[in-house]
């Protein structure tokens, strides 16, 4: 069996930060494996460590200095990885679903796993979508929001989270997309053992030519015309102080409130 | 392509979905700017009995297809698609829930749509423009896409539409290609755990992430049983197996309305306030004064949950 795996590298925002046109200014960004993929990634290795000659291969859309994150993957497990990049997309913010559709899909034409994995959705842009999407595109079954999955044969019994602590229980045929929720398993952190490892596995760069797609393939439907800090609407009192002040008038209004009342 | 607005009613179980209502008012408004008709589809469950409830103020047209009891991504990919073909209309407009987001991006897809997910307010010009959060809440974005365009709504932004309708309401005529239909639902199952009802509670002491560390809770649950609170959580807590998924509040878990909810390192993050937000009295204690857990806090302490806490309950000791 080989599983796909569809790994990102996120932007993640420091907690104080300034906006430079239509993104985070660089000085306050670090870049992460997103955090949803991180259990796809390990979701992929156990079904590895479980089955019998199960190939995981990490599939990234991202420039050069994704590669850090790509080896966090490897170390974890994952066999090998791709990585898809080309000069048509350096210049656009924010890449749409249908422009990562087609790349996605062109790799799996090309490895035709049995199983893919990504994560639910990514930490940055929070579309939610591509798995999906990607699913259609390939005409391979699908199911959003997994948070429990088995594999018996050529059928994925899976755990979808709903909303309202409400799980539903499906079974998907495979060839299968499913969007992995947090929580279904716990990541592992690499080992050194494995942080060794991954650094003589292959990243294979992949440009759209690689893949048989031309600029137009890329070309975003969307634009990302503004980004600006959310007003806040709040109408907060602050307690001030050292933390015993600040508890000391948090409880004086706890107990106004009845809290604590025998 | 028509100036019309076609939007998707979600329901579970027997029951409509509140964002069902919610739809139809957002997708009312973009009718309004296209100046065009409002359709809506009703697929799968008692067609006929959501139908009439959801003839409300502004729907022109609903379209029922009667197939199978629940939702079945499948059956909603082909209805719609195929609703798509024949209105041929500006907006395609669903709830950016978990089946939505489980249908709505093949239909895309299929039918070559730019789509927009998570939407939290939409204008129509000649283009449609959206805003959207990103990087967990902290930016707020315009997205702009080009007719026909098909976009996600995100739950409890817009208000529930009411009245009485007078929209036809007849069955659309699709035939499902049960060949296509490669997953089935087999059951539900309500999320377990432990015998405590955080929804039940008249003062809840919730802790996020910044507890840091599983051995940490029992400040807590120290806090808590000096305040007479149930000890309740956001999702990296459950997640991480600290504690039952039946203590988590949030989207996924349970919606709590107590008394007063003290959230503590808690951020703050939509899925999580969408479950807490109905609080009578909301305290948050966080070291981001930034985080947005402030925005929706009667009260707040910018402060070291690790200092504040102890200080609390010692307030409340003895």
């Amino acid at each position: 069996m080989k599983v796909l795996v569809a790994v990102k590298e996120v932007v993640s925002v420091e907690d104080d930060f300034e906006l430079d046109g239509v993104g985070v200014a660089e000085q306050y960004v670090e870049y992460d494996l997103n955090e949803w993929d991180d259990y796809a990634v390990e979701e992929a290795v156990q079904l590895q460590e479980a089955g019998d000659d199960v190939e995981v291969v990490t599939v990234t859309i991202g420039p050069e200095r994704a590669e850090e994150t790509i080896r966090m993957a490897l170390a974890k497990g994952a066999d090998r990885a791709i990585r898809v990049w080309d000069d048509a997309l350096a210049d656009q913010p924010l890449l749409d679903i249908g422009a990562k559709t087609r790349m996605l899909a062109a790799v799996v034409e090309a490895e035709e796993p049995d199983l893919v994995l990504s994560g639910v959705q990514a930490g940055d842009d929070a579309f939610g979508a591509t798995g999906v999407s990607l699913a259609d595109a390939v005409g391979f079954e699908w199911a959003a929001v997994v948070n429990g999955l088995e594999i018996d044969g050529d059928l994925a019994a899976v755990r979808r989270e709903l909303e309202g602590g409400v799980e539903e229980l499906s079974e998907v045929e495979l060839p299968a997309v499913l969007t992995i929720q947090t929580g279904i398993n716990e990541p592992r952190y690499a080992s050194l053992r494995g942080i060794r490892q991954a650094q003589s596995k292959e990243i294979a760069a992949q440009s759209l030519a690689d893949l048989g797609l031309d600029a137009a393939a890329v070309e975003a439907s969307l634009d990302l015309t503004d980004a600006y800090e959310p007003e806040s609407e709040s109408e907060t009192s602050y307690f001030e102080g050292g933390a015993d002040e600040q508890a000391a008038g948090l409880a004086d209004v706890l107990r106004e409130k009845g809290v604590g009342a025998e | 392509m028509s100036d019309d607005v076609l939007a998707v009613a979600e329901h579970r179980r027997g029951d409509l979905r509140d964002v069902s209502r919610e739809a139809i008012t957002a997708a009312r408004a973009v009718a309004d700017g296209t100046g065009g008709d409002l359709h809506l589809a009703v697929i799968s469950g008692d067609v006929d009995a959501f139908a009439e409830e959801l003839n409300l103020d502004g729907v022109d047209a609903i379209h029922t297809v009667d197939h199978g009891e629940e939702f079945n991504h499948d059956v909603y990919a082909q209805a719609v698609a195929a609703l798509h073909e024949s209105i041929d209309p500006a907006v395609l407009l669903t709830p950016n829930s978990v089946n939505g987001l489980d249908y709505a991006p093949a239909v895309a897809n299929r039918l070559g749509l730019p789509l927009v997910t998570d939407c939290t307010d939409l204008e129509v010009g000649d283009r449609l423009v959206t805003t959207r959060e990103m990087y967990g809440s902290k930016v707020e974005t315009t997205v702009e896409v080009d007719l026909p365009a098909a976009v996600t709504i995100r739950g409890a932004e817009w208000p529930p539409a009411e009245g009485v309708g007078d929209a036809t309401i007849e069955p659309f005529d699709v035939e499902i290609d049960e060949s296509a239909i490669r997953s089935t639902v087999t059951g539900f199952e309500e999320a377990g755990g432990g015998d405590v009802d955080i929804s039940e509670a008249d003062v809840l002491v919730s802790i996020g992430r910044g507890i840091g560390e599983e051995d940490n809770l029992d400040l807590v649950f120290d806090l808590a049983e000096a305040l007479d609170a149930t000890v309740s959580s956001s999702r990296p807590i459950v997640d991480s197996g600290w504690l039952p998924k039946n203590r988590q509040v949030g989207q996924s878990g349970k919606t709590v309305t107590p008394d007063v909810y003290l959230a503590i390192g808690i951020s703050g993050a939509v899925q999580h306030v969408a479950g807490m937000k109905g609080s009578d009295t909301i305290v948050a204690i966080n070291t981001d004064p930034n985080a947005p857990i402030f925005d929706i806090a009667d009260y707040g302490i910018v402060g070291d949950l690790f200092d504040v806490v102890p200080e609390l309950t010692e307030e409340f000791s003895g």
